[in-house]
């Protein structure tokens, strides 16, 4: 029967044909030429240009920014993936539904309300953000710490989407073999559990990272655009083109491209060759 | 399944999560609705009635509704030659595919301006032809069409994947033209899929700002969307403005995606129900 479909498909008819070109030059005009434009543009002065444009102080600030806080968001975002995905799965609790539909609102609502609603709770002028601001001298809104709050709200069904599946099914005879022997749960979390979730937690945490270089929306509200101070490599790029930096612009841009397909391609790879899932 | 009796560690968890999502995502959320009728329903109400508003809202729609009928089309036809056909360079299609995802849409707003602009690699054709790309809504809809790209196409390619063949094929020997196998055979088994994929792309063009705003530069009245509608009235200190706007566009989206998850959620009900009445 398999030999036969496959027979069937080698010999493409007419509107098949059709149907692939179409969708080939779609994917080409769409994705294909801005890559290659993009990429011919950032190296059209040579690697060593590229190479200055971004260690540039105010472009290499930018780039370290957006590094850094992508990188405390995905260290949190993982741990309390991980942590979310297992109380969701494994305990009962009161509000256990609405905590899982609360998962996905972050995927629907647009960036830049993110930003709003950020600023709305934590601004200098709301209850919250002059409380914090006073009580403990932190500022949260047009500073470092929104641009890690506005990450991690954008983020959080990531870590937790990957990781719950793979949750749901896994074999649970081991762990009870375990705990006949006499293992505390602690135990058995570390040495059974645990090792199972490595995988979808790493690429949900990989992916959460490669989209969080690129943000903007919620960023460019929150984190109110402060050269050196505040200014992420997405709203250095915005401030480049508005200037007419071309170099700047896209060499910046190269840099986050660059970051987030490496980051990205490593993620479906973890998922592939370890996501038993399926 | 789940442990019968928890312990204290257990409840600690349980804790540390809603206090996370409590904060995290919660707390933002109840500010915005306590901010944008702070002052009562009527500015609100003022706000979403006024021309500006109505004007940037309608660009947003119009936009949105054409980047879904594209990308319901031709991100189908992608799916479909992923699954179903053979050809060398596959498997970099299928990454191309994923590409909008990482990339900063303040970047694809870039791409296109390097594209379309004022010395961009396609000025010398299109400027003669008297086509405006960047600052004019053309713009604005390639911008919003590449952020969406992934989404349908994610959507379909599982669901191709497990199309039933068997039925194709019977269709076929009782002599149906393929036409009539894609409408009365393969549509229907779509049909979800599709509606969830386009929901998935109408919100997230519905939302798209940064590579909107870097293309279509935020004129008034001309190519001003949404999003951009907010930004110009934070931007201008129109606080009551940029709330009132964002709650309508954040609960609007919101709304769309319930809807579309609780449709396929029925049917997948559905199916479960009609595997068991089957395996009976």
């Amino acid at each position: 029967m398999e030999i036969s479909l496959d027979h069937r498909q080698s010999k493409t008819r007419t509107p098949e044909r059709l149907l692939r070109a179409s969708g080939l030059l779609y994917i080409g005009l769409m994705v294909l030429i801005p890559l290659i434009v993009i990429l011919q543009d950032g190296l059209r002065q040579g690697f060593a240009e590229l190479i200055h444009q971004v260690t540039l102080p105010i472009a290499r600030s930018a780039i370290l920014l957006t590094l850094w806080t992508s990188s405390l968001m995905t260290i949190i975002n993982a741990v309390m993936g991980l942590m979310t995905a297992y109380a969701l799965v494994r305990f009962e609790f009161p509000g256990k539904r609405v905590l899982n539909a609360i998962i996905d609102l972050p995927l629907s609502i647009p960036t830049l309300v993110t930003g709003v609603m950020l600023v709305m709770l934590y601004g200098p002028q709301e209850v919250i953000g002059r409380f914090l601001l006073e009580k403990f001298n932190l500022q949260i809104i047009f500073a470092q710490p929104g641009i890690v709050l506005s990450l991690l709200f954008i983020s959080f069904p990531f870590v937790v989407r990957n990781i719950q599946p793979v949750l749901q099914d896994l074999d649970q005879t081991q762990e009870r073999a375990a705990a006949t022997l006499g293992a505390n749960s602690w135990t058995i979390f570390r040495k059974i559990v645990l090792p199972a979730l490595i995988p979808p937690m790493l690429s949900g945490s990989l992916l959460s990272f490669s989209r969080a270089i690129g943000e903007f929306g919620a960023v460019v509200i929150v984190a109110g655009n402060i050269p050196l101070k505040t200014q992420t490599g997405a709203v250095y790029v915005l401030g480049a083109v508005e200037s007419e930096n071309r170099l700047g612009a896209s060499a910046v841009s190269l840099i986050l491209i660059g970051i987030a397909f490496i980051v990205l391609a490593l993620a479906n790879l973890i998922h592939k060759r370890w996501g038993s899932h399926k | 399944m789940n442990s019968q009796k928890k312990g204290l560690g257990a409840w600690g968890i349980i804790l540390l999560v809603m206090l996370y999502t409590g904060v995290l995502i919660i707390a933002p959320i109840l500010a915005l609705i306590f901010g944008a009728f702070s002052e009562g329903l009527a500015p609100a109400i003022k706000t979403l009635g006024s021309s500006i508003f109505l004007d940037a809202l309608w660009l947003s729609l119009k936009i949105a509704l054409l980047v879904v009928a594209v990308q319901t089309l031709l991100g189908t036809i992608v799916a479909w030659i992923i699954v179903r056909h053979d050809f060398r360079g596959k498997a970099f299609l299928k990454s191309l595919v994923d590409v909008p995802f990482a990339m900063s849409p303040v970047v694809v707003g870039y791409m296109l301006l390097l594209l379309f602009g004022r010395n961009g690699f396609l000025a010398p054709i299109i400027e003669p032809l008297g086509i405006k790309v960047a600052f004019a809504t053309p713009g604005i809809f390639l911008a919003t069409l590449f952020v969406s790209l992934p989404f349908m196409i994610k959507e379909m390619i599982p669901v191709i994947e497990n199309l039933d063949r068997k039925q194709e094929y019977a269709a076929e020997t009782l002599g149906a033209s393929s036409w009539t196998i894609f409408w009365r055979v393969i549509f229907p088994q779509l049909r979800t899929a599709l509606i969830y994929g386009m929901t998935l792309t109408f919100a997230r063009a519905l939302g798209e700002f940064g590579a909107v705003l870097v293309i279509g530069g935020g004129i008034q009245g001309r190519t001003e969307t949404t999003t951009m509608y907010i930004f110009r009235s934070l931007d201008e200190r129109h606080f009551v403005e940029a709330y009132s706007a964002a709650i309508l566009l954040g609960s609007f989206s919101v709304m769309i995606v319930l809807i579309a998850d609780s449709i396929k959620r029925r049917e997948e009900k559905h199916q479960s129900q009609e595997e068991a009445v089957e395996r009976l």
